[in-house]
């Protein structure tokens, strides 16, 4: 019996979902799943965007053999993930608190510790790249230590700026770009998640992996 | 230099067809909200397809031409002037050196299409010239035209059509739309009555609706399950429906992945209709089947290509 299913997304979208849960696991078939997909270059495929525990595939209807598609993707999904290369380590220096991140005392009081363990806490897990989505380079992060999984704000916040670093529940993760949100945000980056002009414009990729360290502002930028 | 930008106009932009192939990398698509009219209005200045056009929105600018220039304004009504005459839309037509493009009242609509011989040229980001508003990308430094702003064609220019295209095949909503749509994938998350509300309502586009999605106000969907709903892609026309019950329909400019339960999208050929919506219209929706959206997409694309 399968684990996973497949579903029509409209007239130019199909995905394979596994199971809806956030585990490294699954989310590495995801990630091997898209990447096969990619390099088979199906006619007719227009992009493949890997999340948590999906992969949709986008198709132009009147160039796209669907049947076939749906074979090869039924093929692949069901073939095991190949064992892939040491997953990529991104270190991303981090300014905790102050400004910088306005809301390490709240987190603090939820968790009931001091500010310094909640950067210890959120320093320590060498964290996965579940996904990137939301805005153009932002990382979804996984898993929070759970001590310090503050749900994110009942009503978020007009403008996060660009680089901060922020929590919600399980996820932590880095904004690009200046932009509404509502993660709890504990400090800035000291690196730009997404440059156009860059290449590759996107820092974080599905299935690397994140470690995070607190560095004084000087060092931070 | 082609064009100055005399006055701006309520949101006027520089699209394409989008910028596929990077939303893994969380990169939006946004491109053209009716595609049609866009690729229209580029057949009939003789550009390729990948060209990009202005996009009008509700209230249209005035351009001074500074160079002669052959253009072409297809989608929403609006009545042209170039100077002081009359102009038509949905035809080619030749502007000289030093003359002005004014667009004013509007008719049916709310998006239309400006194509330049040769194709607007701004700097393609990530393989696209669309502006995508919400992250700053493409376009001219990815904003909306300012009073001032200039703007060169390209070398898009390819052998002039040789019959024109047929009338604006994109039927023009005049205060709403009907639109066809497949269920899911997430219908089994409703209320089988919600189904047959969504099927039968009209929903009104709420004053936020913008080029990213389409807030809609009606009738409650009511979700029968309530367990979130993992992060993941959102094709364009899917109909998300957040915990209120009051669905959103995304365009053009939405985010790559959304959390919400999808309880069906729109089919391919509805999609331009769609984009011609502005805040205050209704919308309704009718449940089709997939063979019927493939046959209405071939149709579209005949009318296009103006064959039958």
């Amino acid at each position: 019996m399968s684990d996973w299913r497949m579903r029509l997304a409209g007239d130019a979208a199909v995905t394979v979902a596994f199971e809806p849960r956030i585990d490294p696991v699954i989310n590495a078939r995801v990630v091997a799943l898209a990447a096969g997909v990619r390099a088979a270059r199906h006619p007719g495929v227009r992009d493949v965007v890997p999340s948590y525990c999906a992969v949709t595939v986008y198709f132009d209807p009147l160039r796209t053999d669907l049947d076939r598609l749906w074979a090869a993707l039924e093929e692949a999904a069901a073939a095991g993930v190949e064992a892939a290369g040491p997953a990529r380590e991104v270190v991303v220096g981090v300014r905790y608190g102050g400004a910088a991140g306005p809301d390490l005392d709240e987190v603090a009081a939820f968790a009931g510790c001091s500010t310094e363990d909640v950067v210890r806490r959120h320093t320590a897990p060498r964290y996965r790249v579940y996904m990137v989505g939301f805005l153009p380079g932002f990382p979804y992060l996984g898993t929070v230590d759970a001590r310090i999984a503050m749900p994110r704000r009942s009503s978020p916040r007009l403008t996060v700026p660009a680089r901060s670093v922020g929590i919600a529940g399980a996820q932590t993760g880095i904004y690009p770009t200046t932009a509404p949100g509502g993660w709890r945000l504990i400090g800035l980056a000291a690196v730009d998640p997404f440059d156009a002009g860059r290449e590759p414009p996107s820092l974080f990729r599905p299935g690397d992996t994140v470690r995070f360290e607190a560095v004084s502002m000087e060092t931070g930028r | 230099m082609t064009i100055r930008v005399v006055e701006p106009g309520l949101l006027t932009t520089v699209q394409d067809r989008g910028r596929w192939g990077h939303q893994a990398l969380g990169v939006p698509v946004a491109g053209a909200m009716d595609e049609v009219s866009h690729q229209l209005a580029n057949l009939l200045v003789g550009n390729q397809p990948d060209c990009a056009t202005l996009e009008v929105t509700l209230v249209g600018p005035t351009l001074e031409f500074l160079a002669e220039t052959t253009f072409a304004v297809v989608g929403a009504e609006f009545e042209l002037w170039l100077d002081a005459a009359p102009t038509p839309t949905n035809t080619p037509r030749q502007a000289g050196r030093g003359s002005r493009l004014r667009f004013g009242r509007r008719g049916g609509g709310a998006r239309a299409y400006l194509a330049l011989a040769g194709g607007i040229d701004v700097p393609p980001v990530l393989g696209s010239r669309s502006t995508d508003l919400a992250s700053g990308l493409g376009g001219l430094g990815g904003r909306p035209l300012r009073g001032g702003d200039q703007l060169r064609v390209g070398q898009g220019a390819g052998p002039r059509v040789s019959c024109v295209p047929p009338a604006a095949p994109v039927t023009l909503p005049e205060g709403g739309a009907t639109v066809r749509v497949l269920p899911g994938p997430d219908a089994d998350r409703f209320d089988p009555r919600a189904m047959e509300v969504f099927g039968q309502a009209r929903f009104t586009l709420g004053p936020e609706s913008n080029r990213m999605g389409y807030r809609l106000r009606g009738p409650s969907l009511e979700l029968v399950r309530t367990d979130p709903v993992l992060s993941s892609a959102t094709p364009v026309g899917t109909v998300q429906v957040p915990p209120s019950g009051q669905p959103i329909l995304l365009m053009a400019d939405r985010q790559t992945t959304g959390g919400y339960a999808t309880i069906a999208t729109v089919i391919s050929a509805d999609l331009p209709v769609a984009g011609q919506l502005a805040p205050g219209d209704w919308i309704a929706f009718e449940v089709c089947e997939r063979r019927t959206a493939v046959a209405a997409l071939i149709a579209l694309e005949q009318a296009l290509m103006g064959r039958r």
